[in-house]
């Protein structure tokens, strides 16, 4: 991101004071729009139930942040605690293992020859546009069917798909492993898949991390598998724990609290590993934008 | 199961050839057991992903297509036992003609039109704003803008559902003390309010993905345009926009796909507003289909029209922009 723009000409180096203001305006007004909602979100977190419903939100009296937290993971019996972990058991888990899968198809599809090559990889992107909801009932029909409804196996296993990753990998396969290197790492005696394991995974590890990170963010945005699938509220992850406490929260208004609690705990996760990972998304995003 | 891989599972293939083997060794036969060794390895690769493919993506579409041609006569009051009899296209029509799906229809097409424009030149504009230069802490300005892309669909529904609902948004008591008093969730504001969700979630994110575009694009091109007395918004527009075009169809495109699968919002919105009936959208239609009426072959039906309208639409997308490149190509 650290591109200098250096002076151009002399023409756009004059002081075009209006239109820097009027830019700068814009993106302010922007950032304001994207940050806003968070900050009051923060600020909503830390208020009691009554502070809340009085609008006085920005006021800095009524601090309650540490009891809303202790009231959240008390709630119910411990049940949000318990729906943070299966979310986070759903998304590494499943983005990790997701991720892998997709990478390693579209090595395959970058680095080797075979019959229908182009109908295979067509076939892959036409499954990036089918709705979820299209596969919904079948898939609740399927998992009905082999026992496997409500129960961890019906949510995990369809998030592992990622046709997108697939695409991705094989262009990061083109950009990152060179053929040069796999040819080098056959002479010395590599078998393919140790060539693999050993030299391209590791040229591919940017590429990998991105493929994780879109995955990690869809499985922790999932929402309509989940609430197909579970009936047992053991086993919901937080998106939809928070959808069902705020139906609650209508009828009773101690849930208003600790869903803005649960919420702002349930960002948490999502932005440490955008900031912690951010090289490799950003190199990722190019890929699939310049293509 | 795994029939979707061209290639069997990986042969055993004993005839190592090392580079200490003379050339003269007999090459076809070299030759060949290394291409069968690529075809194994390319199948284990491959085999996980394929596996995924026909399960959760294949069969699943095979069985909303076959479902749609069937429908449940429940004898009685739904006791006894089902039958499932061949209905041809019924559903169908059942759906085609239900009001209520193609009020859901017209929703979405309403909010594709307000979305997806607003959309692309929002994050477009804000993307040829950052790489203009002027901007000050452009990259405080880009995480900042990035951040709701971090906030689950689910949750950001939460937020906005709060700063529309009176009592506690800080929105509605600023606008009421300006003698404004607004229903975001009114009959009119309901999917204007939808749209600024969907906006405020995605807007960074396609930010960042034009941004990066507009790196790539090279400094020469820019300079030129300069020289030949463009001015900064005419390069912008002129030149820089022109030259992201594949990355405009792909946000596009993106955006068009979730568009036309809207549920979570309102799904999300209809628990506080009369507003948002349990068909609002046409996915929330299938989801109510299979699941509160449990009439599988009209869900199943309803998921093929959708389907149909999403591989429709993208290809239209798809021509349109393949015919705007060789419109162009030919005016050069």
């Amino acid at each position: 991101m650290s591109t200098s723009t250096a002076p151009r000409t002399a023409a756009s180096l004059r002081p075009r004071l209006l239109g820097r203001s009027v830019v700068n305006l814009v993106v302010g007004i922007s950032v304001l729009y994207t940050l806003l909602p968070v900050l009051w979100l923060v600020l909503a977190a830390s208020r009691d139930r009554d502070a809340l419903f009085s609008s006085s939100v920005l006021s800095l009296t009524d601090f309650s942040f540490v009891q809303n937290m202790k009231d959240l993971f008390a709630m119910d019996g411990g049940l949000y605690g318990r729906w943070y972990g299966n979310s986070l058991l759903y998304a590494v888990l499943g983005a990790a293992l997701g991720a892998l899968i997709s990478i390693a198809c579209g090595y395959a599809f970058d680095k080797y020859r075979f019959p229908h090559k182009e109908k295979m990889f067509g076939l892959v992107l036409a499954a990036v546009m089918v709705p979820q909801t299209v596969l919904a009932l079948p898939l609740y029909l399927m998992a009905s069917g082999t026992g496997l409804v409500n129960t961890f196996w019906a949510v995990f296993i369809p998030v592992l798909f990622n046709p997108f990753g697939v695409y991705l990998g094989r262009i990061f396969s083109q950009g990152y492993v060179p053929d040069e290197v796999l040819e080098a790492a056959r002479m010395d005696g590599a078998g393919e898949l140790t060539a693999y394991v050993r030299v391209a995974l590791r040229m591919l590890g940017p590429g990998l991390v991105t493929v994780f990170l879109f995955q990690l963010t869809a499985i922790w945005n999932n929402f309509f598998l989940p609430m197909v699938m579970l009936s047992d509220q053991d086993l919901y992850p937080v998106s939809l724990g928070l959808y069902s406490w705020n139906s609650s929260a209508s009828v009773s208004p101690e849930y208003y609290p600790v869903v803005i609690m649960g919420s702002l705990l349930a960002v948490v996760p999502l932005i440490l590993a955008f900031a912690l990972l951010q090289r490799f998304w950003r190199s990722g995003l190019t890929a699939g934008a310049v293509k | 199961m795994t029939s979707a891989t061209p290639v069997s599972a990986a042969p055993d293939a004993p005839a190592r050839p090392s580079p200490t083997v003379p050339a003269a060794a007999p090459a076809p036969t070299g030759r060949r057991s290394a291409r069968r060794r690529e075809l194994g390895a390319c199948g284990v690769l491959m085999t996980p992903f394929f596996v995924l493919l026909v399960t959760v993506f294949l069969i699943p579409v095979g069985t909303a297509v076959y479902l749609s041609f069937f429908s449940d006569d429940q004898p009685g009051l739904g006791f006894g036992p089902e039958r499932t009899v061949f209905a041809g296209l019924r559903n169908y029509s059942a759906v085609l003609t239900d009001p209520t799906f193609l009020g859901g229809l017209g929703i979405v097409a309403l909010y594709c039109l307000v979305y997806i424009p607003l959309m692309v030149i929002g994050a477009l504009a804000l993307a040829l704003l950052l790489d203009s230069g002027v901007v000050r802490l452009r990259g405080t300005a880009q995480l900042a803008l990035f951040l709701p892309h971090a906030v689950p669909g689910i949750i950001a529904a939460l937020i906005w559902l709060y700063l529309y609902t009176p009592g506690i948004s800080p929105v509605i008591e600023l606008l009421g003390k300006a003698d404004i008093t607004v229903d975001f969730l009114g009959v009119h504001t309901v999917l204007p309010s939808i749209v600024n969700i969907a906006l405020w979630s995605n807007l960074g994110y396609n930010m960042v993905v034009f941004y990066a575009a507009l790196q790539a694009v090279p400094r020469e091109v820019i300079e030129a345009a300069v020289v030949d007395g463009a001015g900064p918004v005419r390069t912008a527009l002129r030149v820089k926009a022109p030259l992201v075009r594949s990355s405009i169809v792909m946000v596009a495109m993106f955006t068009l796909i979730f568009a036309l699968q809207l549920f979570t919002e309102p799904m999300l919105l209809s628990q506080s507003t009369p507003m948002i009936n349990s068909r609002f959208s046409p996915s929330m239609y299938i989801y109510d289909a299979a699941f509160t009426r449990n009439n599988y072959g009209l869900a199943a039906a309803a998921s093929v029209v959708l389907l149909l309208c999403t591989i429709a639409l993208s290809y239209g997308v798809t021509r349109w922009t393949n015919r705007a490149n060789a419109a162009e190509e030919d005016t050069r």
